[in-house]
Parts: C-alpha cells; structure tokens; sequence
C-alpha cells in the first residue's frame, strides 16, 4: 500500500531559532549559533566551540510535574511536539487515542540527567539516585512523554542510526500511517551538551578543534577538519494525505521517497540516493535542491560529492548545508533539514551554508553565503551515521 | 532533626521531588485522597520514599510505599519507622 503520507505542522528548537518560523529567519538571514560553550566549563576538552541553544526556559513551556523527571532533550522535545501539533492545528484530545503514534530517534538518550545521577551514585550512594533516572537517561523517552503527554497511543518507537536517526524516524512514520495510522509525531531532537556528553562525542574524531566558530565547521571546503557539535532538532506532524485532506489542514508536502542503505565494501551512499528517487518516482532532473549529509570530514565530503556528481552530473543541483549555522545536531540534524527543506518548498527560497568557501574539485553547486530564490517543487534531505549509516529522503510540495 | 513525620513534610517532599500535580492537587483536605488522584503515580512515590528515607534516616519496606495509597496511609507508615529505636 502506497497511500501518501503529508507532513502539517513543524516543530522547531535549533540553536539559532526557538519555532520554526524564528529558525527560518535566522537561517535566511545566515545567522550562526556557533560559539564557544557555556553549558559547561570546556576548557580542558579540545574542541571547545557548540551550537547551543540560548534562552530556552522549559518552565515557561511545560508543567513542573514534568521537570524533575525530564532531561533537558526530553523538554526540547516536548516543546517542539506542543510548537509541530499547534501549528498542524491538531488537537490530540480531539482525536481517538490509538489513531495518533510517535517516532522518534535519539543519538544517546538524557545525558545530563544521567551524569547527575551517576555523580549522585559513587559520590553519596545510591539512595541519593533520582527515581526518574529509570526512565530519563533512556533512547526512547522522548517517544514516551510525548506519548503521555499528548495521549497518544498508537504505534510509537525509537530509532538508534547516530545522525541518520532524525529521517529514518520519519520513515518509521510513514510505514505505520501506510499501516493505518492517522497521524504521528516524527522527527528527533539531540542535546548532549553536558561535560559527559562532550567526551563521547570526541570519541568519534571528528569534531573541530578550531578557536573561529567561522573556522570550525567548512564542509566541502579544502580546510574541512570536523564539525561543530550542537544541539536542538525538529518534530513534524505526518499525517495521511486524507486525514489531512479531511480536516482542511494546511500541507507543507509529501514525504515521497526514502532509502537507507549500510556502508560495505563501497560507500552506501550512492545506493541510498538511486533508491530513495525510485521510490518517489522522480528523476535526478526533477530534483530541484539538495540538503548535504556536510560531514566536514575530507573523505567523507569526497563521497558525498561524488554520489551528488554521480547522479545529479557535475554542478547539476543546487547543494545546500544549513546546519553550518548550527553545528551537527547528531540525530536532530536530518530532522532538522527535513523541517527546514519544507520551508524552503514553501518560500521558494534556498538557504544558505555558511562560513565555507566551496572547493572547485568537488564539482558542486553550492548555495554559499546568501540565500537563492529558485522553483523549488522537489527537495532530497541526505544524513549519515557514524559506522555506516546512509539515509535519503525525497519531499515534494 | 525532629523526628515527626507530617502531612506538610509530606507534601513539601512531593513538590521538591515530583513537581506539582496535575490532578486534584495538594490543597486543601488531602489525607484520604488517593495518590492518583492528586497526580502522582508509583514512580513519584517511589522517589518520595526516598527522599524520606534520606532526611530521616529510615529505611522503608518497598510493599509499605506500593500499598500506602494515600497520604494518610504514607504518614502512617512513615511514622511506624520514626517510633522504632535506631539500632
């Protein structure tokens, strides 16, 4: 069954825009959020610039029953899930509760909340370990609470493929509204901004270590050399083309297609991309804007650029990389892109990446510096995960 | 520490270690009103109890917290241990 599923309603908290629509602004206007961390003291780490989200005040948004009991990915998440259901204009208590899911992906899980608790652990005992650390620390607990919250019952789950999460979440969605139904929050936030964050994200070798926040993340750039590590993503409401249809709601697009594919011997990526077009039935010539997986890493831009060149031809679409004003949000990134290629379906308008000077080997249009105005019918959203994760996915308004 | 165990140590816990309820709340007459029904589930008790059991410096039976359903059946249960000489 191949019933179209459409996407109403976007929940945004980027490090450079709290709502969607402050986050487009900011994207447009080609702010950064990029800048030293403040959550915690980073100086003896190496890389010591983040894209953080600044002035988020989750006691403004949500009840205290829910603070001591949530991390602060789990607030984010919650506060995108409210900001994605009121702009779909969807009332979950107006709905039966088994027709509405949740899917969501999750990079690590409450990280903050955890390294407080383990502290409380081997530093005082462990009658001094909140109760809500059964819970808070877990992959699928933002899934949970904005099942709780919001009542919704129907098929929910969490995705774990590092920073291809945020869009295989997306297609988790899409097979249980094919599946029957109605509506699901999809999507992923990341936050693992916290000291012990920090050192597990070094392990991947990948981040910047760069002192200029518009040094540190260059991808397809001759000096790429990492990224910068941020925090945020978004949540959408996907609903099926007829539930949408039935209540008059306002549709941003489709999710049409989608692969994923797993490195072996040869790069994935390519596969990913071929299949993903197959399954929206669209030609490399209908595709008119690319969101870059923009790894920043040397080898891993080459292969990105390549499967670009491979299948669109030299030069032959526009590449975009927003997140360089955000910095990778891990398995919010992708979510993010796919929120933000919806807006850009919808304005007819390119976003910027920012801070990079494109590489003339790659063979790559990119949209560098100022935002382009073009036709855009047709976007393709690329992400991938540490150890081997592709994923692409086709929208179109 | 003086060693009484009241509705508004009680109360005050709750709010310290589970936020305010959503449900009928904590005003008011609340001694044989059901946890649930305030708004807090097991796992709120559960830290409850731990908090007391950290303040006091008591140790509570796990089926005292599962079976006291109320607040007055939690002072009591509280108070049960507060009366037994420490070792």
């Amino acid at each position: 069954m191949t019933a179209s599923v459409v996407v109403t309603g976007l929940g945004v908290t980027a490090p450079n825009g709290l709502g969607a629509r402050d986050y487009w602004n900011a994207t447009l206007a080609g702010k950064s959020a990029i800048g030293p961390l403040t959550h915690f003291d980073a100086s003896p780490y190496p890389a010591k610039l983040a894209g953080e989200i600044t002035g988020f005040t989750a006691e403004d948004h949500l009840p205290s029953r829910l603070m001591p009991q949530t991390d602060r990915v789990t607030r984010l998440s919650l506060v995108a899930a409210d900001w994605a259901l009121a702009d779909a204009q969807v009332r979950p208590a107006e709905l039966p509760e088994f027709d509405m899911g949740v899917s969501t992906a999750s990079s690590a899980g409450g990280f903050e909340f955890s390294q407080r608790e383990l502290k409380n652990l081997w530093s005082k005992g462990g009658q001094y370990v909140s109760a809500y650390q059964s819970f808070a620390w877990f992959y699928a607990v933002n899934t949970g609470q904005i099942s709780i919250r919001n009542g919704m019952k129907g098929p929910s789950g969490v995705v774990v493929t590092d920073q291809s999460g945020g869009l295989d979440a997306v297609a988790q969605a899409r097979r249980q509204i094919r599946k029957g139904t109605r509506l699901v929050v999809a999507g992923a936030v990341d936050a693992l901004l916290c000291s012990w964050g920090w050192v597990g994200l070094h392990t991947s070798g990948r981040l910047s270590t760069a002192a200029e926040p518009t040094h540190a993340y260059l991808p397809f750039d001759d000096r790429a050399d990492g990224h910068v590590a941020g925090e945020g993503g978004a949540l959408l409401i996907t609903e099926s083309a007829e539930s949408a249809r039935a209540r008059g709601a306002k549709v941003y697009g489709e999710i049409a297609g989608y692969a994923a594919t797993f490195d072996g011997r040869e790069p994935g990526l390519r596969k990913a991309v071929e299949l993903a077009l197959a399954d929206a039935r669209v030609l490399p010539s209908e595709v008119d804007v690319v969101f870059a997986d923009a790894a920043a890493d040397p080898e891993l831009d080459r292969i990105e650029a390549e499967t670009l060149v491979a299948v669109f031809g030299p030069r032959g679409v526009p590449v975009t990389a927003p997140k360089t004003m955000t910095g990778r949000l891990y398995a919010g990134g992708a979510a993010l892109d796919l929120a933000t290629a919806f807006l850009a379906l919808e304005d007819g308008v390119i976003p910027p990446t920012v801070h990079i000077e494109a590489a003339e080997r790659f063979g790559l249009d990119l949209v560098v510096s100022q935002p382009r105005p073009a036709a855009l019918r047709t976007a393709l959203v690329l992400a991938r995960g540490h150890g081997g994760f592709n994923s692409a996915m086709v929208v179109r308004s | 520490m003086s060693q009484t165990f009241t509705l508004d140590d009680l109360k005050r816990i709750l709010l310290e270690g589970s936020g305010a309820p959503e449900g009928t709340g904590l005003s008011g007459d609340v001694l044989d009103t059901e946890f649930s029904d305030i708004g807090y589930d097991s796992l709120a008790l559960l830290e409850t109890a731990g908090r007391v059991e950290r303040e006091y410096g008591i140790e509570l039976d796990e089926a005292v917290v599962g079976d006291a359903s109320t607040p007055r059946a939690f002072l009591a249960a509280v108070s049960a241990h507060l009366m037994t000489p420490a070792a």
